[in-house]
């Protein structure tokens, strides 16, 4: 590098680009916080929503599927499944789930299996509304289509 | 080699090394699990084999982190390490706490994991990449408190240069964004995103400061340049590094809840991420051109030099590749991303690790001027290999990935195939990743014989190579060019 550039001049835009656009990283995180009550519909959050959050995690169902996207990507993405599967009826898509996840795995051989995880009728119901509530989340359109 | 102290760093590469080869092994496992469905199943479910792939790599590359930070500390502080019984202590503590964990994935099922960790006392687990148990995590935190402690305690006795002070900048930043991993809300929008925090904060944020460090450590005793010029390209790489990745966060906020005007930023900014790992590419082979020296550890040049390559292909091209608004719409979450994840993670930080072991490892084992001839060979094969296997991986994941985006994400509804049948259409790149897995792991299985070739003579000769260094003084003895910046 040039010589006039000096190793001083490379630490201040170092320290002060970096602090100031940590700073700037602060404000955005705090504005996003004002406006995501409007686009995650917390009031939505029931009791069974936040116990299907945990049925998700304790199973670690991250493991394979994506949620919004993020996760494995070795089966198919869950945040649209109600859309996907429910055609919009909350009663359907339970009614789904619950045989779905008694009828794993599938068996079929040389095909992806999803284990048994042996979850009560209540814990699919739990999973259902979570499922149901992430659906709806504002996700600026995301995925193109129901296939996710 | 300075100071006795840094000899703790020895452990600490050669386990990060066999937890690599454990990460290759589930690798391998998953490749074909990909092909064929129910391979394994239902001993080692896809989600498990992940679980173990995914945190073996944390740990490993974290491991290695720990390594460089005790081999390159005290001799740019130009003191003993503050405590090298504390740093023998937490390695013993991570590699019990990391070793119980793994197994606990491979022989609990995970809702029992769960269960007899008592998630329910604090939620943290079930989340990509933070599957550790709470009290696992806990562990992680202590081991980072006195591992930055002991680094943070000898620079503030010694000399503080650049290097340790980016060091430990990003060490601090390390341990300080690890803490949003105990932040769980029931709120899935809010959990997603903080649980960024962690992982982008990490691996575009600070790990790069670490990084940064650690290759310029590396070039300052393979070239001899003057730490002067290093310093001031290291300021420069890292400043660019944070400039774009703070708020190139964005791009992981397109989809998950936040607001429309990250499309904006996260797109813009972090368009401008692949700026700093590019200068990495210019600063290494300016800094080799410019040597002072001709050091004999030649294998550790090429590390060096191959790691400002591959990190910038893998996390700058293939980064970019995906990153802008409306491409990632239509790319977000398939096998583009998995090849992006591969070949910037191997590129960056596997290869930055296996840097600074080819250069510190044989120093450590009495051999200043690197490994001999013969050893130095068989490690440039396996270098090649690896890099060939990890660039045939990435790029049969980005033809699937291609593909998958063509067939189920941009095609109407009623047109757009279903996920299951669209992986069954990919089958034939998901062989050709396995094949270049098997050479990857070929590469990986070199690499670690290359430790033990070479004869007793041979050593003796390389070591005695005393006219490698013209410039410096002969008298002192044998030169590992630990003095080429202390000066």
């Amino acid at each position: 590098m040039a010589e006039q550039f000096t190793k001083s001049m490379a630490r201040n835009i170092y320290y002060g680009g970096g602090f100031a656009t940590f700073l700037l990283l602060l404000g955005l995180t705090f504005d996003t916080m004002l406006e995501l009550p409007e686009r995650d519909h917390r009031e939505n959050i029931t009791d069974s929503v936040v116990k299907g959050k945990e049925v998700w995690e304790n199973n670690d169902c991250i493991g394979c599927h994506s949620l919004m996207g993020e996760g494995a990507y070795f089966a198919p993405e869950l945040a649209n499944v109600f859309d996907r599967r429910g055609n919009a009826n909350e009663e359907g898509f339970k009614g789904f789930m619950q045989a779905w996840m008694a009828a794993q795995p599938l068996k079929v051989e040389g095909r992806r299996q999803m284990p048994q995880f042996n979850l009560t009728k209540e814990e699919v119901i739990n999973l259902s509304d979570f499922l149901i509530w992430t659906s709806r989340v504002n996700d600026n359109n995301w995925p193109p289509n129901k296939q996710g | 080699m300075k100071f006795q102290s840094q000899l703790v760093a020895k452990p600490y590469f050669i386990f990060a090394l066999a937890l690599f080869a454990g990460q290759i092994a589930f690798g391998l496992i998953m490749g074909l699990q990909y092909i064929v469905g129910d391979f394994l199943f239902p001993y080692i479910p896809f989600n498990v084999a992940r679980m173990v792939h995914t945190n073996l790599l944390l740990v490993w590359i974290l491991f290695g982190f720990m390594g460089a930070s005790y081999y390159l500390v005290p001799e740019e502080a130009n003191i003993e390490l503050h405590s090298p019984g504390l740093a023998r202590l937490m390695f013993w503590v991570f590699a019990a706490a990391g070793v119980a964990t793994i197994l606990g994935y491979l022989f609990v099922p995970y809702a029992e994991l769960a269960k007899l960790t008592h998630n329910e006392l604090l939620p943290t687990m079930g989340r990509e990449f933070l599957e550790q148990p709470t009290i696992t995590k806990l562990g992680i935190v202590v081991v980072c408190l006195a591992y930055v402690y002991n680094i943070g305690m000898t620079i503030l006795k010694g000399r503080k240069t650049v290097i340790n002070m980016v060091l430990i900048t990003g060490l601090i930043g390390l341990a300080v964004f690890f803490l949003f991993s105990f932040y769980n809300p029931s709120n899935l929008v809010l959990d997603k995103f903080f649980w960024w925090w962690v992982v982008h904060l990490w691996v575009e944020g600070v790990w790069e400061l670490i990084l940064g460090s650690i290759l310029a450590f590396t070039l300052i005793k393979v070239t001899g340049v003057d730490r002067e010029v290093i310093e001031k390209w290291l300021y420069v790489i890292i400043a660019m590094a944070l400039i774009s990745g703070l708020i190139g966060m964005g791009h992981h906020y397109f989809w998950i809840g936040p607001g429309e005007y990250w499309l904006w930023l996260g797109s813009l900014f972090s368009a401008l991420e692949p700026v700093p790992f590019f200068m990495m590419v210019l600063f290494a082979f300016k800094m080799v051109r410019e040597r002072r020296h001709n050091h004999g550890n030649k294998i550790a040049v090429i590390w060096a030099l191959g790691t400002a390559v591959m990190g910038f292909l893998g996390a700058g091209v293939w980064g970019f590749l995906h990153t802008l608004a409306p491409v990632n719409y239509f790319t977000h979450g398939t096998q583009l991303t998995a090849a992006h994840g591969h070949l910037a993670f191997f590129g960056a930080y596997a290869m930055i690790v296996m840097t600074i072991t080819s250069y510190a490892m044989p120093i450590m084992r009495g051999r200043p001027q690197g490994n001999p001839r013969s050893a130095q060979r068989l490690e440039s094969y396996a270098f090649w290999c690896m890099c060939v296997g990890m660039l045939g991986i990435t790029l049969a994941l980005t033809v699937a990935g291609a593909w998958q985006v063509a067939l189920q994400r941009i095609p109407e509804d009623g047109q757009a195939l279903g996920f299951m049948v669209t992986q069954q259409k990919l089958i034939p790149m998901y062989w050709a990743r396995l094949v270049f897995g098997v050479i990857f792991a070929t590469g990986l299985l070199g690499y670690f014989v290359s430790f033990f070739v070479g004869s007793g003579s041979e050593i003796e000769k390389q070591n005695n190579s005393l006219d490698r260094y013209p410039a410096h003084n002969p008298e002192a003895g044998v030169c590992c060019g630990s003095c080429g910046g202390a000066s």
